[in-house]
């Protein structure tokens, strides 16, 4: 760390000062709090994986956390994650739970939720369909407790009992 | 004149019949399982709810939430959906094999088993496999807990070389210590003799 930082003097002019003791102070004190933060929200945020590509065909995309990213076979998806399928795209997810989805093209599913434990088979498993096609085969979640897996769409909630079923969605 | 006022007339009653009172927004199709086994979907929108348990049963929502059950065709559905359906993961498997005492080879009729099981499971797209090897009774502890990684690394080998990627595939022993049949200690038993292959 440098002894001197530049104080902002006026008419857009900056000057080579000494630093006094209480701005180093607060410098590092503010560097150990960003660290611990960042640290933390990584920690809270450590994303599992909740399902993996294993068909795809055409353009598929996952958008996560702002970014987007092209769909890989065999990448992970995770919770909070939307994948996006274009006109020549389709794509297929296993969960952690054996449950199945896939989407036909111009769809867009979101991953709202997703958890499970594998020793009780306790979970929810919620997703957001809001345009496009989605078959789902569901899996050990739904098979443990009813309605514990759903699927949203913009004009309904679709509680899952055990089965296998599509859904459309049409865009208004 | 008159017969071009009809025609307009009939495209007018025509034009009518084809539109919808209500936008359709959603529609859910209730399929049948493999095995012809049904299970349950209840939909429900602001306007309405219904459950469907018939196969092919279709639920049309309306962007108002109109909910309207209607019987499908396997045809239609089939035809409307075949690409999101060509799209779906094969369906997650288990298998059994069965070995020789005291040995990680199989025995003369899981061998003719695994021979398809085998070929299917290393043909799956990305398919993850758990390979997890068990023993009977007979010996030590620690000498069966050795023994059982042995068999189900020698079914992850047999994977691998049939093309089955090795990063998706893994071993695990469990020894004696998860039987498939009670038996007390020291005891040959076949059916504990064992590899259980996990496949998704």
């Amino acid at each position: 760390m440098s002894k001197h930082y530049y104080t902002y003097v006026p008419y857009g002019r900056w000057e080579n000062t000494a630093m006094p003791l209480h701005v180093v102070t607060t410098f590092w004190a503010t560097i150990l709090w960003l660290g611990v933060t960042v640290a933390m929200g990584g920690y809270a945020c450590a994303a599992e994986t909740t399902g993996i590509i294993k068909t795809l065909q055409g353009t598929v995309s996952v958008e996560r956390a702002g970014t987007t990213l092209p769909a890989q076979l065999g990448a992970s998806v995770l919770e909070a994650d939307q994948i996006v399928t274009g006109g020549d795209g389709s794509v297929g997810v296993t969960f952690q739970d054996n449950s199945l989805l896939s989407l036909g093209p111009n769809s867009r599913l979101a991953i709202a939720h997703f958890n499970f434990d594998s020793t009780t088979h306790d979970g929810n498993f919620e997703t957001v369909l809001t345009r496009g096609k989605l078959a789902v085969i569901s899996g050990k979640i739904a098979k443990h407790q009813q309605d514990a897996m759903k699927v949203r769409t913009p004009s309904s909630i679709l509680g899952v009992r055990g089965t296998e079923f599509l859904v459309e969605v049409t865009a208004p | 004149m008159k017969s071009l006022s009809a025609a307009g007339l009939l495209i007018l009653l025509t034009g009518c019949a084809s539109v919808p009172v209500e936008h359709a927004a959603d529609r859910v199709v209730l399929l049948p399982g493999p095995d012809g086994r049904l299970g349950k979907l209840a939909v429900t929108s602001s306007a309405g709810a219904t459950v469907l348990d018939q196969a092919y049963g279709i639920a049309a929502v309306s962007t108002a939430g109109k909910v309207a059950n209607s019987r499908g065709d396997e045809a239609v559905v089939r035809r409307d959906f075949a690409t999101t359906l060509a799209a779906l993961p094969p369906r997650p498997v288990s298998h059994t094999l069965y070995f020789e005492h005291d040995s990680d080879r199989l025995t003369p009729a899981s061998e003719v088993a695994a021979q398809a099981i085998l070929v299917e499971i290393a043909a799956r797209p990305v398919a993850d496999i758990i390979v997890i090897g068990h023993t009977d009774t007979v010996g030590e502890l620690v000498y069966n807990d050795q023994l059982s990684l042995q068999r189900a690394n020698a079914v992850r080998a047999r994977l691998i070389q049939l093309g089955g990627a090795a990063g998706r595939i893994s071993a695990a022993g469990r020894g004696e210590r998860e039987l498939a049949v009670e038996t007390r200690d020291d005891m040959h038993e076949p059916r504990n003799r064992r590899a259980e292959l996990n496949v998704r």
